[in-house]
């Protein structure tokens, strides 16, 4: 690629001459605002956020789909700018829900943001308005169309980086929806509750469907019996709610909080994870002894299953039938723990956090439970917990380092790393090598299926047997691996699928970064090193060295895979329409 | 009018020999859509799910073309179709006035269909005699030169 030299405000910049105007500002410390863009998603020139002027060239033009050119001279902070900005932002407020006080995203709003950065002060503009709706209807994603600013941030993340289309632009002028088709809900919709747009929402107008009321009136009744159990990325990601660096690994912290909050038993996912583990492994290395469907794929991830479920249906036989980590946990916690505390299962209650709002739907599904009992009672996102730690007086940055309790406490590295893309398949990879081959393994770094490239695969040497395992993260991905497998141009063993890019770390739940923040870092890799991080220091690194797993089966389940796991830890999967009629 | 099922079979089959042959066209997706709306009278949830699977795009794309666009219709049309003009002739001429008294009698808006499926609302542009201004058609048939009172009378003659 040629380089190109160019002066913007002054400044001479040389850059790569497929740059934009706006990345190249970027390497030149000037920040140039923008609403619709969102790095690698979408760059449309839409919004007009980014107007900068191009000297000898017509008006002003969005430096997010300008190219560069060499002798270019930009402006991107005359008066003429700032104004233009100003209008546009005036524009925006004439048409928004403006109850910022009340709103989830306050303080952490692009809009609120500009507006304060350009001294927008006032509305001159207010008049006619957009109907609007109030979409509450999924159990993981709320809708508020009266914030909404169409810039489409989440529809393109919806459609191009997730394939799924739930949502989509309809009609024009100030009539312009973002939403489902024929005004129908998300509930109604191809929506997998990946929860992807809330992170590419600007505004408010996305938000998880909250759990928090459900889990402080646990808290505070006397009757229940409140378990709480962290996933693996929440680990990595809690401590930027509280202004940590990104990746900072939180755990004892977070094990402290949680126990201050009230919960009568901290738990751990991580051991669910492992447990996951211990039966997944087992499952794959039965279906390779006896001709079962393969490639076998994962079920950890609600998002992937139901887009599995709802576009890939031929797909089902492949899935794993194993339950979720948290899922596990829970049904373990109902049953083994209820049993050995000597607590009526039916007065416990599960509170689940996840880096996730698909979770919220997946302990809805009916056959996630037993004996009339749900495996998990609520689902927290890690910005829901973040701002019930901060409502019940915290300190969380300077807590000391706190435990999980036992039982169901212990975990392994392997359960740690299931977080980040590619680390279900390395985990799995620990056990099931051991397991097959009845060595130990000399390496317990996969590093080929580490990472943040869309599809990895590796070929994995089981004492002379080999096998092809393949991981894809984001449903995009998702479909053209699994359309690679269709045509035959793939074959595999063993494939791991995360609903979200980059996995659990940058699920749907997690901590919002801005449009802004998101052109200078990535979230996928910042958190995940924070997980790798935190195997790599583990005593133990392998699920099947858990003591409190083989303490579960020795004591309770009997044998891995066997009946009494099976009817606790394993489901079925449905096939979905993507529009009911 | 409604269509029997044997009718939507074979609209549905001459839809899909359209798509196979203009697929592969650039910027396929209005004429095939404009093909549907023939055939069809307007864009269902099916039509727009075969139109959206045959072209490889989400139907949330398909339905964003047919609300953008007045031409489409995500309703079935009545038997008797009502095309009110509110292009600039007609409307200084008070097109407005027309159209509300034809939505206060049928109790639907611009764009529908009754209850019984006897009446479809449009409101439409020119339709080419300004000098008859304001101008309403229905099934084709033109009134011109129209006051609000007229609405009543023309109305009865196409109940059935």
């Amino acid at each position: 690629m040629n380089n190109v030299t160019l002066t913007i405000d002054g400044i001479k910049v040389t850059v790569p001459s497929d740059y934009t105007v706006l990345e190249a500002a970027r390497e030149a410390n000037i920040n140039i605002p923008t609403l619709c863009y969102l790095k690698d998603v979408q760059q449309i020139g839409a919004c007009r956020m980014c107007l900068v002027e191009v000297v000898g060239g017509r008006g002003l033009q969005a430096a997010c789909v300008s190219p560069v050119s060499d002798g270019m001279v930009v402006r991107t902070n005359t008066e003429k700018i700032r104004n233009s900005r100003k209008t546009i932002l005036e524009l925006l407020l004439s048409n928004h829900n403006r109850e910022c006080t009340s709103c989830v995203r306050s303080a952490n709003c692009e809009l609120q943001a500009l507006c304060n950065e350009y001294g927008v002060k006032d509305y001159p503009y207010d008049g006619e308005r957009s109907e609007t709706t109030l979409d509450e209807l999924s159990p993981s994603i709320v809708r508020d169309n009266s914030k909404c600013i169409s810039c489409r941030r989440c529809v393109a993340t919806c459609n191009k980086v997730q394939n799924i289309g739930a949502i989509g632009v309809s009609k024009r002028g100030i009539n312009t929806t973002v939403g489902s088709i024929f005004g129908r809900s998300l509930v109604d919709s191809p929506c997998i509750n990946c929860g992807q747009c809330i992170l590419a929402c600007p505004v408010g107008a996305l938000h998880e469907k909250e759990n928090i009321s459900d889990v402080w009136a646990a808290l505070h009744d006397p009757e229940k019996y409140v378990v709480v159990q962290p996933a693996p990325a929440v680990r990595v990601t809690i401590g930027e709610e509280f202004g940590l660096p990104m990746g900072t690994s939180v755990t004892g912290k977070l094990a402290e909080a949680l126990r201050r909050m009230g919960f009568d038993k901290v738990f751990d996912t991580d051991f669910g994870a492992d447990l996951t583990i211990m039966e997944e492994g087992t499952e794959l290395i039965s279906r390779l002894n006896n001709g079962g469907t393969l490639p076998m794929i994962t079920s950890c991830s609600p998002g992937w299953v139901k887009f599995c479920e709802t576009f890939y249906p031929e797909f089902i036989p492949n899935l794993s039938s194993c339950k979720s980590p948290h899922e596990m946990a829970g049904a373990v916690i109902k049953s083994y723990f209820a049993e050995k505390a000597g607590i009526d299962p039916k007065k416990i209650f599960v509170v689940s956090v996840m880096p996730c709002t698909a979770k919220k739907f997946e302990a809805k599904r009916p056959e996630l439970g037993h004996d009339g009992m749900a495996d998990v009672d609520a689902v927290l996102t890690v910005r829901e917990l973040a701002r019930m730690i901060k409502s019940a007086g915290i300190d969380f940055a300077r807590l000391p380092d706190g435990e999980f309790d036992k039982l169901c406490g212990e975990s392994t590295g392997a359960g740690v790393i299931f977080g980040a893309t590619g680390g279900v398949m390395e985990a799995a990879l620990r056990t099931v090598y051991e397991k097959a081959t009845g060595k130990e393994l000399a390496d317990v770094n996969f590093h080929e299926v580490r990472g943040i490239e869309g599809i990895k695969e590796a070929e994995i040497d089981l004492d002379g047997k080999k096998i092809m395992v393949a991981v894809a993260h984001g449903t995009g991905n998702a479909s053209k691996l699994l359309d690679a497998v269709k045509r035959g141009e793939k074959e595999y063993t063993f494939i791991e699928v995360m609903g979200c890019p980059g996995g659990c770390v940058t699920g749907g739940g997690t901590p919002i970064v801005t449009s802004k923040e998101l052109q200078y870092v990535n979230p996928k890799v910042e958190r995940a090193k924070g997980l790798y991080a935190e195997d790599e220091g583990k005593p133990k690194r392998k699920s099947h060295e858990n003591d409190e797993i083989k303490a579960l089966y020795e004591e309770y389940l009997g044998e891995v895979g066997g009946h009494k796991a099976h009817e606790l830890l394993h489901t079925h999967y449905t096939k979905r329409e993507r529009y009911a009629r | 009018m409604a269509l029997t099922p044997k009718e939507i079979e074979a609209k549905t089959e001459e839809l899909k020999a359209f798509i196979a042959e203009h697929k592969d066209v650039d910027g396929p997706l209005m004429p095939i859509m404009q093909k549907a709306q023939d055939l069809f009278g307007y864009l269902s949830l099916d039509t727009q799910e075969l139109i959206a699977d045959s072209l490889g795009i989400p139907v949330t794309d398909v339905y964003g073309v047919a609300t953008f666009y007045a031409q489409f219709s995500l309703t079935p049309k009545g038997d008797n179709v009502i095309s009110v003009c509110t292009g600039t002739a007609c409307y200084v001429k008070g097109a407005q006035s027309v159209l509300d008294k034809v939505i206060e009698i049928l109790g639907i808006g611009a764009g529908e269909t009754t209850a019984d499926g006897k009446f479809s609302i449009q409101d439409t542009r020119c339709l080419g005699c300004c000098g008859l201004a304001p101008v309403m058609t229905v099934n084709g048939d033109v009134y011109g030169r129209l006051t609000p009172a007229d609405i009543k009378g023309i109305l009865e003659k196409y109940q059935g």
